[in-house]
């Protein structure tokens, strides 16, 4: 049969639509390199570990971003990694209505916009921790001695922006590893159960193993959301341009930097900030990359099976 | 063989149940808190002059949030009417057209890609193609960073909606000797067609409350979003943001509060309306 | 012969559903019990008893007794991980643990016993030996439990499940899902295993049944028509039902 002339311009279009997305990724890398290639040429790859950051002078690096994003990510999946896993793991066993409601209760937070986060964060969350949780942290708990751990109790810092981060993170990574749970073949959980596993051992050792790399993407997606958040970010960290002295201490991330001081930057200032983005867009394009590459050879596994 | 005790299993076993019983408690708390917090503090705010007055800068009685209400509404209809047509058909193409697996492949994997990349960084792309050259921030220019934000999760949403379309229907539709066009758009997208639109307003109400990219293409204006194609257009998470972290006033950070609570409630009012829309169509079935 | 597990008016229910009525039924020690009956008669749900694994289903419940040595296994009192080690479970499908082959037969071992330095080794070797299998898997220990076939799969479960020591094992169709070759080296398994267990098999397939059980329950509708001798059932029953099924008129 011939296609006719409006089934051709149809598929034609429709291609050019979906060959759109391979376009805009090429298109942010090409105009994030474009854009800071004054910087690299100005720094070079000493731009990544200077910690300098002088508008007047005109020296820029990326280390305290960098940093600061680093040490938000990693706090914030410490908190949500643990709470997630055990969350999906009582929601998959919990009986029905309770499931629904609670489960629903967790989807909800995904869906609250992050400025919102922000703003709890900048009212509610920096005052407790100033007031309450970073004294009795150090004081009572005695975390003074720990690496990292400062006595800067102004509230703002990666902490706070690392739990907050935290609570937008955990029902993503719980989603994911609830799938997982739920696609544990029935007769595998129960021969588990068979041989005298208790719950919390069959998660861990048939149901973890089974679905490893599924719950890999769930946390590579959680670590991609962490890694570029913004508003949530640019609310509690206090945007100091340098190097942190320990997690309470006042920071920036790569994203919180370029949305504070995008508008009033011009020339090599712009280019530098140029530059943080294309770290940033190197660091999720890798993790989602990862992220895909786990998830798919998880459904590879299941499907073989 | 020497028997183990059940004892140190069993404790270990009810600890972590009641660990995750907690964790859920803790993450439940955690959403029942921010929304206490917003209605605590945004209700008082709260009042039909808040919603029907334009913003004003402070000192000035009277400012409400009408103007950033309706500016938000253009620039997510905007990011509606640009992002949902590409999207959609480069969902179709996924879905339907099969002769490229290859290049199918890597368009999937790039839409993977986007979706899970930082809204900042659609901000900055949208302020180098559009923002810089002209010299013009703009409403519109806001529209297509959300669009840009919206287009890989509609086209995923479509291409797997499409998917579950059975296989036979798009046969018997072709073998009565309609065009492949045809076919598409008037039987196969119209059976998946509640699960299109439960998906599209869900990108919709997650791109509602962006900010991030707006602070780099829409920026912010005390006026009537008249602007929307050549200047600065108001908007409710730049209010929110400019209310909150730039103003040490009391009276600012309360009707931040109150704007906060309006666009989250206009947030689920379409996630909700979506939700509701799919299981309608689950149990019509 | 001793009877290592009785059976005293059982009733099973699914929600309101009910299941099982009145099943009373007696297991020899060291002897093959076979279940059979037409699908959906409730032979599976009737073995899921013995080692209470239906209770990880909230709207499941038994009711009545079932005695293994002695102690009826449905009081609350009683321990589920030591009963089941003490009653193990071969499953349809196979279902090796996301594991390698020796840490499947390992990890019963380690939950259950404390063992010292090559103690496990040897267990381990002893279990997939006892399985038939160490020839054919003494050279990849160390690979995927998924990367043996179906037949020896579904060995490595019987090691896994022989590994802990039990005193009865339950099998729930153990053959349905492999090849007539593999099938038959299970059955001669299963008849050099019932010198050391108590063995109570599922099977919708008279042939085996008549080939390797001891002893035959028949159900029917979620009761037990007629139960005794393998012999007897298969050559004289007493119940016209049975007959019925036996010649294959029905099921």
């Amino acid at each position: 049969m011939k296609h006719s002339f409006g089934d051709c311009l149809f598929k034609w279009g429709c291609l050019f639509c979906a060959a759109m997305a391979l376009l805009l990724l090429f298109g942010f890398f090409a105009q994030l390199t474009a854009g800071s290639a004054e910087a690299w040429r100005r720094f070079g790859f000493g731009f990544l570990v200077s910690s300098a950051w002088d508008p007047v002078a005109g020296k820029f690096g990326a280390l305290p971003a960098v940093t600061g994003t680093l040490l938000t990510t990693a706090i914030a999946l410490i908190a949500a990694l643990p709470l997630a896993f055990a969350a999906a793991m009582y929601l998959t066993d919990a009986p029905r209505p309770i499931a629904l409601v609670l489960g629903h209760a967790v989807d909800l937070l995904a869906a609250i916009p992050s400025v919102i986060y922000g703003m709890w964060g900048l009212f509610v969350l920096v005052p407790l921790m100033q007031d309450h949780v970073q004294p009795f942290l150090v004081e009572r708990l005695g975390l003074c001695g720990l690496p990292f751990v400062n006595r800067d109790f102004n509230g703002f810092g990666i902490f706070t922006a690392g739990i907050i981060l935290a609570v937008m993170i955990l029902p993503y990574i719980c989603a994911v590893m609830r799938d997982v749970f739920v696609m544990t073949p029935p007769v595998l959980r129960e021969s588990a159960f068979g041989v005298g596993c208790t719950r919390w051992e069959v998660a861990r050792d048939i149901v973890l193993g089974y679905g490893m790399r599924g719950v890999m993407g769930g946390v590579f997606i959680g670590l991609g959301r962490a890694l570029g958040e913004t508003m949530a970010v640019l609310f509690v960290i206090g945007n100091v341009m340098k190097m942190p002295d320990g997690i309470f201490s006042g920071s920036t991330t790569i994203a919180a930097t370029l949305a504070n001081n995008f508008p009033e930057a011009d020339g090599l200032q712009k280019s530098a900030l140029f530059a943080l983005g294309l770290i940033l867009l190197c660091m999720s394009f890798g993790i989602q990359s990862l992220s895909q590459y786990c998830l798919r050879a998880d459904a590879v596994r299941r499907g073989s099976r | 063989m020497k028997k183990r005790g059940f004892l140190f299993r069993k404790s270990v076993d009810i600890a972590v149940r009641a660990f995750s019983a907690l964790a859920v408690a803790l993450a439940a708390a955690a959403m029942l808190w921010i929304f206490w917090e917003l209605f605590a503090r945004g209700g008082a705010a709260l009042s039909w002059s808040f919603l029907t007055n334009p913003s004003k800068p402070y000192g000035i009685p009277d400012g409400g949030v009408a103007n950033a209400l309706l500016g938000t509404v253009f620039i997510t209809s905007g990011a509606a009417v640009l992002g949902v047509v590409p999207a959609v058909c480069a969902g179709i193409y996924l879905a339907e057209f099969r002769d490229t697996p290859k290049l199918s492949a890597a368009i999937r994997f790039a839409a993977n890609v986007l979706m899970g990349m930082p809204s900042v960084l659609s901000g900055l792309f949208v302020y180098t193609v559009m923002v810089a050259p002209t010299g013009r921030f703009s409403g519109l220019a806001a529209s297509v960073a959300l669009a840009v934000i919206m287009f890989p999760v509609v086209m995923r949403t479509t291409e797997d909606m499409l998917s579950m379309v059975p296989y036979a229907l798009r046969e018997s539709a072709l073998a009565l000797g309609m065009s492949r066009m045809r076919t598409t758009l008037l039987i196969v997208c119209r059976s998946a067609g509640n699960g299109l639109l439960t998906g599209i307003l869900l990108s919709l109400s997650r791109v509602a409350g962006e900010t991030a990219p707006l602070l780099f293409t829409a920026l912010f204006a005390d006026s009537w979003p008249t602007d929307y194609f050549s200047g600065p257009t108001a908007n409710m998470p730049v209010l929110i943001t400019e209310y909150s972290t730039n103003s040490p006033f009391a009276a600012m950070h309360a009707a931040g509060w109150g704007a906060a609570l309006t666009v989250t409630a206009l947030v689920f009012l379409v996630n909700m309306t979506s939700r509701i829309l799919f299981r309608e169509k689950h149990h019509g079935n | 012969m001793a009877i290592k597990a009785k059976a005293e008016n059982l009733n099973f229910f699914y929600g309101g559903h009910q299941a099982l009525f009145d099943n009373n039924l007696e297991v020899e020690a060291n002897r093959i019990t076979a279940v059979i009956g037409p699908s959906g008669c409730g032979k599976s749900t009737h073995l899921r008893i013995y080692n209470r694994i239906f209770e990880l289903y909230r709207d499941q419940r038994a009711e009545g007794r079932l005695m293994i040595d002695g102690v009826n296994v449905l009081d609350s009192g009683v321990d589920v991980l030591e009963l089941r080690r003490k009653v193990g479970m071969i499953f349809q499908k196979p279902t090796p643990f996301p594991m390698s082959v020796f840490d499947n037969v390992a990890y019963p071992l380690k939950l259950h016993y404390k063992l010292k330095g090559g103690e496990l080794n040897d267990r381990v070797e002893a279990a997939l030996r006892g399985a038939s299998l160490w020839e054919e898997v003494r050279d990849k220990l160390k690979s995927g439990g998924l990367a043996l076939s179906g037949g020896q799969q579904q060995r490595l479960c019987i090691a896994r499940a022989i590994a802990a020591e039990p005193e009865i094992l339950l099998m729930d169709e153990p053959t349905s899902a492999i090849d007539p070759v593999a099938t038959l080296k299970i059955e001669e398994l299963m008849l050099e295993l019932k010198s050391r267990f108590t063995i109570v098999i599922v099977t919708h397939n008279m042939q085996q049944a008549a080939r390797i059980s001891d002893f035959t329950a028949f159900f029917y509708k979620g009761r037990i028509i007629e139960s005794g001798p393998t012999g007897t059932i298969f050559t004289a029953p007493s119940n016209p039902k049975t007959e019925e099924y036996i010649t294959g008129r029905f099921g």
